[in-house]
């Protein structure tokens, strides 16, 4: 497989929200805006790409039977790293995102990951599998972020451009499961044709 | 009095699958039927409420007076998942009927992220009662968590129910697994947005 195509499979063929249905709860609960869904999709693109590296170069070490704790280990130590970072240099965002940064840990996507690819590749491939599924997870994020902000407050990116009053029910709770709902029903469409 | 407060908050006003998007993957994946989701849920009601015991008093007997919280997520995810593996081995033990109901349950719980979510917001998050807002007491805690863990079976077994029914009827093609079973969440999720005022 070529480097490029490792990264490339992950954004549209195994993509972690719309094919793979991994990740769904920080899917819906941090997509209130565009912005938010891109920064939370940066942080997991972060762990993803750092524990799919670490743990592809100690992959080796690990005896089979304490492979999925050392792997969550390592994933931990990473999310930690986030949280320190981003609440010293965007602690608004990390006050927004709340609960949901330490939830990395426990996000399907990373773990997926580190079992399916990272723990039987080399570290260069490993680590651009975790860029692709990083950038895939995060476009998903953003576009769900997207059109949730567009319909719930009129706005894009923190823009108004739609006059007059939203639909206040797709920044709340049962908006992002609809919303969701459609989307991959969009992305099923389109896949076919 | 402020335990039915927590309860009822808990479990209706602020459902943790519904409203807090917690455990959105096993109520998504083991919802297909009534049975299973019952047995998810009594997994889920056990693991939730032992592991915020122990995180609980780890945090406040272990963690501050060290004055290294910035370790919480290491820990807690480290506890969660040996105890897991620990209520595994005992039940295997001690009850095999009861081992063979939630066996293959168990391992998925691990990832569950709801069960870490609860354990980190019995620990940070200040709760208001009569017009005081103060971080939970132990009793507190464990009342909330299992609640809380009441909620997502309370949810689960609701959602299992409506998607045993869908099986039974077209479902358009683009829409047919997870789409539909979002959207039907969407809507129940709008029901239980009528919950929200009472507490």
């Amino acid at each position: 497989m070529n480097k490029l195509s490792i990264i490339t499979k992950g954004i549209i063929k195994e993509n972690p929200i719309f094919v793979l249905v991994l990740g769904m709860c920080p899917t819906l609960g941090t997509t209130t805006s565009a912005f938010n869904g891109l920064g939370m999709g940066l942080a997991t693109t972060f762990v993803l790409m750092l524990s799919n590296l670490v743990i592809s170069l100690i992959a080796g070490l690990i005896p089979a039977k304490v492979r999925i704790p050392s792997f969550i280990v390592v994933i931990a130590v990473f999310v930690t790293v986030v949280q320190l970072i981003m609440q010293a240099y965007v602690p608004a965002l990390y006050e927004t995102l709340g609960l949901f940064i330490p939830l990395i840990v426990v996000n399907c996507i990373v773990l997926g990951r580190a079992e399916a690819f990272a723990s039987k590749n080399r570290p260069l491939d490993s680590f651009l599998d975790g860029v692709g599924a990083g950038i895939g997870f995060t476009l998903g994020l953003t576009v769900l972020g997207a059109v949730r902000e567009l319909l719930g407050s009129g706005a894009f990116f923190g823009w108004k451009i739609l006059p007059g009053d939203a639909m206040l029910v797709f920044i709340l709770a049962p908006g992002a499961f609809i919303a969701l709902g459609y989307l991959m029903v969009l992305f099923n469409k389109i896949k076919k044709a | 009095m402020e335990y039915i407060l927590i309860i009822i908050s808990a479990v209706f006003v602020n459902n943790i699958v519904l409203n807090q998007f917690l455990g959105v993957c096993p109520f998504l994946g083991v919802s297909n039927k009534i049975s299973t989701a019952a047995g998810m849920s009594a997994a889920v009601v056990f693991v939730m409420t032992l592991a915020t015991l122990i995180t609980y008093l780890i945090q406040n007997y272990v963690l501050n007076p060290l004055n290294i919280g910035f370790m919480q997520t290491v820990t807690f995810i480290l506890v969660i998942a040996s105890l897991v593996q620990m209520v595994e081995i005992i039940l295997k033990k001690i009850s095999p009927a009861l081992y063979q109901a939630l066996g293959i349950f168990l391992p998925l719980i691990t990832t569950n992220c709801a069960v870490l979510g609860v354990a980190i917001i019995v620990v940070t998050k200040e709760f208001t009662f009569s017009g005081t807002a103060a971080m939970l007491n132990l009793p507190q805690a464990i009342v909330y968590a299992a609640s809380m863990a009441l909620g997502f079976g309370l949810a689960l077994i609701i959602f299992a129910g409506l998607r045993e029914h869908m099986d039974l009827v077209g479902v358009p093609k683009p829409f047919r697994g997870v789409p539909i079973a979002l959207i039907t969440a969407g809507i129940l999720a709008l029901a239980f947005m009528g919950f929200s005022g009472i507490v």
